[in-house]
C-alpha cells in the first residue's frame, strides 16, 4: 500500500507567516507538499467554524499559524486568535474532534526555515495517525465527562 | 478565640519575657496562643545558606504541624522566625516541586493554608481594635520604634508595611499613649547573629542606632525581635564604651509597653529580666 | 455565470521546471466558470500584460486569476493590468505558485498537483470576489497640537511653516514648558530662557497658528483627516482683549503666599498671576482656588486697580469645537514627588530638592536671582550632594528604566554650583554615567576634571538630619563596597521622569496606546518613532519617553514632517480591505442584533452604533457600523460576530468557504 499523503489545510496571516512561507520559497528550503496555504488578512480573522468544515469537508490536518505575540500587524488580533484557540481546542474535545491534528503556531516574516519545519513535522505526526476519515469511524462520543483542560 | 503560636528558640530561652508579655496581653483580650505540639527550629539563620530544602522543610514542618492541629492562624513574635515561615509559605505556592520534595521529607501534608503573622500584626488585627477603653495608663513617652533588618524584609514576599522608613509599630505606640520620634536608624542592622562572635561589631552597629535615639530624647526603644532586643540591651556594655558614655535608655518589647499600657503588672510582664533597667 | 480568464506563469523556468503548467492551464481551463486558461514564459512582461488585457476585453472576462510568483510581489502589477483594461481590480486574484510550491517543492505529480489546487481555490474564491472601490477620504487641513512646551512650540512653528493652519493648546497659563524652568542647558550651557523665548513670541505672533493657553482638550472624535475637537478653555477670569497686561493687578493682589508651580515652590506668587516675567502670553489669570474673592466672597481689588475693567469674575470655561486633520500629540513629563522616597527625606527636609528646583535656584530668573541658596535658611551651601536615579532603574520603585536626562542635568548642575560657589565641595553618586550624545561624555568629563566634581559609584541608601546637616549615607562600589557618609548642606534628587498625570485619560480620549508607565506608545519603536497606532495622531518629546531637548525638537520636526506629508494630499485613498456590517431592506433592515462584541474586538476604535429610526423617529433597532476611514481591515470582528453579520471585503465569508471547499472537494 503507498504510504499515506495527509492533507493538510494551512489557515495563515497575509503578514507574518504568508510572508514566512515566501520566505521559506526565496531561500528555496524544501518541505513535503501536502500543504495549502490559505491567506487571510490576521489570524484575528479567521473563524474557527472553518476549521471544523475542514474536517468535516475531508481535511487530515490544520495548521494555523500567524504573527507571534506582540507583532501583529493589527496590534492585537493574534492574541484573539490564541484567547479564541484555547476555547475552541476545549470544544473540539467535547464534540470527539481530535486536537493533535491542528497545530497552532506562530511563524514571523523572517522564519522560513521555521514554517518548513512546521509544514514537515505536522505532515510526519498526521501521517503517522492516519486518515481523518479513520479516526471518524472509530471517534465515539465519550462515555464519562471530559477533562475541559 | 485561639490563635495559633509558634514561640521558636529565643522565646523559649534568652526572650522569655517576649512570651510572657505576649501571651499576658493576648490574655488580657481573651485570645487564647495554643502552641503548636512538637515543634522544631525554623532554620534561622543557617539553614537557607546551607540548604535550601532543609531550610523550606523545616518552617514547612512548622506549618505543616499547624494544619494538623487545625489551626488558620499562627503568631509568630520572633522576626527571624517569622520571615522564614513567610518565606517558605511564598517558596512552595510558587514552586509545586519544591513542595513535593519538602512533603515527602516532612512526611506531614502541607497546603499553605496557614496565616502567618507576626506580633505588629497582630496588634494591630485583635488588640488594637479594642484597646481604647483598656488603656488605664498611657505610655506616655517618647519612643523610637526599632523594626530591625526582617520585620519588614523582603518586600516582596510579606508586603507588609513599606521596606525604607516603616510606620506600622509607631502607628501602634501612638495608640498606647507614646510619642513616636523621627529617627534615622529603624531598619539599620543591629549586628545580629555577631551578637556572640563580635561583638565588638555588634558594639559600633547597635551604638549607632543607640546614639541616634539618645540624641533625638528617646525615653525608650520599642522593638519587636528577640535578636534586636538582646543586642541593644544584653550588649549595652560594648554600646557604651562604643559611644564613650552610660546610655540607660531601656528597650521594650511592644507587647511590654502595651502591657504596661493596660496596666498589667511589671513582673507579669517580665520587666525585671532585662539587663538595662526597665525606669519608664 | 463568471467568465474567469487563468493565466499561468512559468516565471522563466522557476515555476515550469517543477511544475508542468501546460497541464496546470489545461487542467484548470475545464471547470466550471473559467472561460479561458492560459499559460506563458513571463506574465509580467509586457506582452504577458497584453495577453491579460486582450482576454479581458475579447472574452469579457468578469475575473481573473494569474498563478504566478506571491502576491506580495505582483499583486499590485497585475490588478493594474485588469483596472487598464475595464476590469474592477479587486476581481483579480494571484495563486502562489512559485514561493508556495515551485521553489519548496521537488518535481514530479503531487507538485503539479498541488499548483492545479493552488489555482482551483482562487478561481472558486474568484467568483465570490466584488468590485470594490478604493476610499477616499478628505483631509482638513488643520493640525492640533497638544502642549506648548519645546516640542509642542517645534512642531507648530514647522507645521505653520509649511503653510498650514496649527491650534496649538496648553493646559498652563503660558507656553515655554519645562525648558523655560531650566536654567542653563547641557552641553552647551547657554541659557534656556535665551533660546526658547524667541520661540514663544514666533508661535505668539505666526498668522497660521491660534494659541489658546489655560486650555485642554475636552473631546476628540473623527479620524485620520477629519477629526473633530472639543477643547475646554478654562475660565481666566479676564477679557483677554481688554488686558494689557500692565500686570498692576498681580502687585496690588493681598494673596500673595501661594507657592509658584514656575518656581517649583520655591517662591511664591499671587492669587492673580503671570507665572513668569517671560510668559507667552503676558497676561495674568485668577487661580480660583486661592483666589480670596473666589474662596470668600470679597475682595476685588485687582478689578478695581486694574485700568482697563478686564476682570470678569462671573467669566466660565468655554468649550470651542474645531476640526482638524491631524493631531501632535507633546505633553511632555512630570517628575516624581513626596513621599516617594522616605529614605531620602525628600517633603520631610527642605534641603532635600529636585533636579527641577535646583533649575530654579539657578536661574538668573529664579527666587534667589541665580544664586545657589539652600530653601531652609538662604545659606549658601559649602557642601552639596547629587544623587543620580533617584527612582529610575529602580524596579523596587516600579520604575526600571533609565530616565535619561539626569546623567547630563546633574553634571550640569554640579558645574553650575563649582562655577558659582567656588570654595564649595561637590559629590554625585551615580550608578553608571550615560552620556550618549554630542559633546555629552566631554562635557561629564569636563565637570569631573576641570571643576573638580567628586564622583562616587553607589547608591545612597538613606538621608538624615542631624545636628543641621543632612547625612547622607551611601556606598562606594569601586572601593569594595566602602560605606560611605557625606555631611552635606544640601541634597539635590534627579528624580525619575514619569509620565503626567492623566496621561492615561488623554491616551483613551484620543484612541492612542501607552506602555506600562502610561508614557504614549509609537508605532514602531525604530521605524515608526512619531506615528501612533491611531492613523493621523503622531508624539513628540518626553510624553514618549523621557528625552532631553535635542531629542524632543528632533521628534516635534518629525512629526511635524508626517502632518506635512498629510497635508500635501487633498484626499487620502485606501485599500478598500475594510469590515462592513449587512444592511438589507425593512423591516430587518440588518442581521445585526446589536450585541456589540465587534466593537470591544477592533484594536481601531472603528465599530459605532447606528441607530436605526422610522420616519417619525422612533428607534428600531441599534447596529454596529463600520467607520471606513479607521477600519484597517483585519478582521478580529469578523471571527467575533455571532449572527455573521459583519464581513470583510476581500476576505468574505463567502470567498473564504468557497477555498476551503474547492481545496477539499475533487473536481
Amino acid at each position: 500500500m503507498a504510504e499515506f499523503e495527509p492533507k493538510i489545510v494551512a489557515f495563515v496571516c497575509n503578514w507574518c507567516t504568508y510572508a514566512g512561507a515566501d520566505l521559506t520559497g526565496t531561500s528555496r528550503i524544501k518541505y513535503a507538499s501536502n500543504v495549502r496555504i490559505i491567506r487571510f488578512p490576521c489570524t484575528g480573522r479567521i473563524d474557527y467554524m472553518l476549521l471544523l468544515k475542514s474536517f468535516d469537508e475531508g481535511a487530515d490536518g490544520i495548521i494555523v499559524s500567524g504573527c507571534h505575540p506582540n507583532d501583529c500587524h493589527y496590534t492585537s488580533g493574534n492574541f484573539h486568535a490564541r484567547r479564541r484557540w484555547i476555547m475552541f481546542r476545549s470544544l473540539c474535545d467535547f464534540i470527539g474532534i481530535d486536537t493533535e491534528r491542528i497545530k497552532f503556531s506562530w511563524v514571523s516574516a523572517a522564519e522560513g526555515a521555521k514554517w518548513a519545519d512546521i509544514v514537515n513535522s505536522t505532515v510526519a505526526s498526521i501521517r503517522a495517525k492516519g486518515p481523518y476519515t479513520d479516526y471518524k469511524k472509530v471517534a465515539k462520543y465519550p462515555e464519562k465527562e471530559v477533562n475541559h483542560g | 478565640m485561639t490563635l495559633g503560636f509558634y514561640p521558636g528558640c529565643s522565646l523559649k530561652g534568652s526572650s522569655r519575657e517576649y512570651a510572657e508579655s505576649v501571651l499576658a496581653v493576648a490574655e488580657a483580650f481573651d485570645i487564647h496562643l495554643e502552641e503548636i505540639k512538637d515543634w522544631n527550629c525554623c532554620g534561622a539563620t543557617a539553614a537557607h545558606n546551607m540548604n535550601k530544602e532543609l531550610s523550606l522543610a523545616l518552617p514547612a514542618r512548622i506549618l505543616s504541624l499547624a494544619e494538623k492541629q487545625g489551626l488558620t492562624e499562627l503568631v509568630v513574635p520572633c522576626a527571624a522566625c517569622y520571615s522564614r515561615l513567610t518565606v517558605t509559605k511564598h517558596e512552595l505556592s510558587e514552586n509545586p516541586a519544591l513542595k513535593a520534595v519538602v512533603t515527602e521529607a516532612n512526611d506531614l501534608a502541607y497546603t499553605g493554608s496557614v496565616n502567618v503573622l507576626n506580633i505588629v500584626q497582630m496588634l494591630d488585627k485583635y488588640i488594637i481594635p479594642n484597646l481604647e477603653g483598656k488603656v488605664v495608663k498611657p505610655f506616655d513617652h517618647k519612643v523610637a520604634c526599632y523594626y530591625g533588618c526582617l520585620l519588614v524584609r523582603p518586600h516582596e514576599i510579606l508586603k507588609f508595611d513599606r521596606e525604607e522608613d516603616p510606620q506600622s509599630m509607631d502607628a501602634l505606640m501612638l495608640k498606647a499613649g507614646a510619642t513616636p520620634i523621627d529617627w534615622a536608624f529603624k531598619t539599620e542592622c543591629c549586628g545580629a547573629g555577631l551578637s556572640v562572635s563580635r561583638t565588638s561589631s555588634v558594639g559600633r552597629l547597635s551604638g549607632k542606632i543607640m546614639g541616634d535615639a539618645k540624641d533625638r530624647g528617646a525615653e525608650a526603644i520599642i522593638v519587636a525581635c528577640p535578636m534586636c532586643h538582646s543586642n541593644l540591651d544584653m550588649r549595652r556594655d560594648a554600646i557604651n564604651s562604643y559611644l564613650g558614655e552610660k546610655v540607660d535608655i531601656p528597650v521594650l518589647y511592644i507587647t511590654q509597653a502595651i502591657g504596661l499600657a493596660i496596666g498589667l503588672d511589671r513582673k507579669t510582664l517580665g520587666l525585671q529580666r532585662h539587663f538595662v533597667k526597665v525606669s519608664v | 455565470m463568471s467568465k474567469i480568464g487563468v493565466f499561468v506563469c512559468h516565471c522563466g523556468e522557476n515555476i515550469s521546471s517543477t511544475v508542468d503548467c501546460e497541464k496546470v492551464a489545461a487542467t484548470v481551463g475545464k471547470y466550471d466558470g473559467v472561460a479561458f486558461s492560459v499559460d506563458y514564459k513571463y506574465m509580467c512582461s509586457d506582452p504577458g500584460q497584453s495577453i491579460i488585457k486582450n482576454a479581458i476585453a475579447e472574452k469579457g472576462l468578469t475575473g481573473v486569476v494569474v498563478a504566478a510568483c506571491s502576491p506580495r510581489m505582483h499583486e499590485p502589477t497585475f490588478r493594474k493590468v485588469c483596472a487598464e483594461a475595464g476590469l474592477n481590480p479587486y476581481m483579480c486574484e494571484m495563486a502562489n505558485l512559485r514561493e508556495h510550491c515551485s521553489w519548496v517543492h521537488e518535481k514530479g505529480e503531487a507538485t503539479t498537483e498541488k499548483a492545479i489546487d493552488l489555482v482551483r481555490i482562487l478561481v472558486e474564491k474568484v467568483k465570490y470576489n466584488q468590485s470594490l472601490n478604493s476610499i477616499k477620504v478628505p483631509v482638513t487641513k488643520t493640525a492640533l497640537v497638544i502642549g506648548g512646551g519645546i516640542a509642542g512650540i517645534q512642531a507648530s512653528l514647522d507645521i505653520a511653516n509649511t503653510g498650514h493652519k496649527v491650534i496649538l493648546i496648553e493646559k498652563d497659563p503660558s507656553i515655554g514648558g519645562h525648558m523655560s524652568q531650566l536654567s542653563e542647558t547641557f552641553p552647551t550651557l547657554d541659557c534656556s530662557q535665551c533660546i526658547l523665548t524667541p520661540r514663544m513670541v514666533e508661535v505668539a505672533q505666526h498668522p497660521n497658528i491660534t494659541l489658546y493657553t489655560y486650555a485642554e482638550l475636552e473631546s476628540l472624535e473623527g479620524f485620520i483627516g477629519n477629526f473633530k475637537a472639543k477643547i475646554r478653555k478654562k475660565s481666566k477670569s479676564l477679557d483677554e482683549k481688554l488686558c494689557t497686561g500692565c500686570g498692576l493687578c498681580t502687585t496690588k493682589c493681598p494673596t500673595k503666599k501661594i507657592p509658584s508651580e514656575f518656581n517649583e515652590g520655591l517662591g511664591n506668587r499671587t492669587a492673580i498671576y503671570v507665572p513668569f516675567p517671560q510668559a507667552v502670553p503676558n497676561k495674568p489669570v485668577i487661580d480660583r482656588i486661592h483666589c480670596t474673592y473666589y474662596t470668600k466672597g470679597k475682595c476685588k481689588i485687582c478689578e478695581k486697580v486694574c485700568p482697563t475693567g478686564a476682570i470678569r469674575f462671573d467669566q466660565e470655561d468655554q468649550i470651542v469645537e474645531v476640526e482638524v486633520g491631524a493631531i501632535v500629540v507633546a505633553t511632555g513629563f512630570a517628575v516624581k514627588r513626596p513621599d516617594f522616597f522616605p529614605e531620602y527625606g525628600y517633603g520631610k527636609y527642605a534641603d532635600v530638592i529636585t533636579g527641577l528646583q535646583f533649575e530654579r535656584l539657578a536661574s538668573a530668573s529664579g527666587p534667589t536671582l541665580g544664586e545657589i541658596r539652600r530653601p531652609s535658611d538662604g545659606k549658601i551651601p559649602e557642601k552639596i550632594v547629587f544623587l543620580a536615579c533617584a527612582g529610575s532603574r529602580d524596579p523596587a520603585k516600579g520604575i526600571p528604566y533609565c530616565s535619561k536626562i539626569c546623567c547630563m542635568y546633574i553634571a550640569k548642575h554640579a558645574m553650575l554650583y563649582q562655577h558659582k560657589v567656588h570654595s564649595g565641595k561637590s559629590y554625585v553618586f551615580y550608578m553608571d554615567i550615560r552620556a550618549g550624545g554630542k559633546m555629552y561624555e566631554e562635557f561629564v568629563r569636563r565637570a569631573i576634571e576641570d571643576d573638580g566634581v567628586n564622583y562616587i559609584r553607589g547608591r545612597v541608601s538613606k538621608i538624615y538630619e542631624k545636628n543641621g546637616k543632612l547625612i547622607v549615607s551611601g556606598v562606594d562600589t569601586l572601593l569594595n563596597a566602602m560605606p560611605v557618609e557625606i555631611e552635606a548642606d544640601m541634597v539635590v534628587l534627579a528624580t525619575a521622569g514619569v509620565a503626567n498625570e492623566g496621561a492615561e485619560e488623554l491616551a483613551q480620549k484620543l484612541h492612542i496606546s501607552y506602555d506600562p508607565y502610561k508614557f504614549f506608545a509609537e508605532a514602531h519603536p525604530k521605524l515608526k518613532p512619531v506615528e501612533t497606532n491611531t492613523g493621523g495622531i503622531f508624539l513628540a518629546g518626553s510624553c514618549q519617553a523621557p528625552r532631553d531637548i535635542p531629542e524632543s525638537v528632533a521628534m516635534a520636526s518629525g512629526a511635524a514632517v508626517k502632518v506635512a506629508g498629510l497635508f500635501s494630499q487633498d484626499e487620502l485613498t485606501r485599500e478598500p480591505i475594510i469590515a462592513v456590517v449587512n444592511r438589507q431592506a425593512a423591516p430587518v433592515y440588518s442581521s445585526c442584533v446589536g450585541c456589540f462584541l465587534c466593537v470591544s474586538a477592533c484594536p481601531y476604535q472603528a465599530i459605532e452604533k447606528e441607530e436605526i429610526k422610522n420616519r417619525t423617529g422612533d428607534l428600531i433597532k441599534s447596529i454596529a457600523k463600520v467607520n471606513p476611514g479607521l477600519c484597517q481591515g483585519c478582521g478580529t470582528c469578523v471571527a467575533f460576530c455571532r449572527t455573521k453579520s459583519i464581513d470583510i471585503q476581500g476576505y468574505t465569508h463567502e470567498q473564504m468557504y468557497s477555498e476551503v471547499m474547492a481545496l477539499l472537494n475533487e473536481y
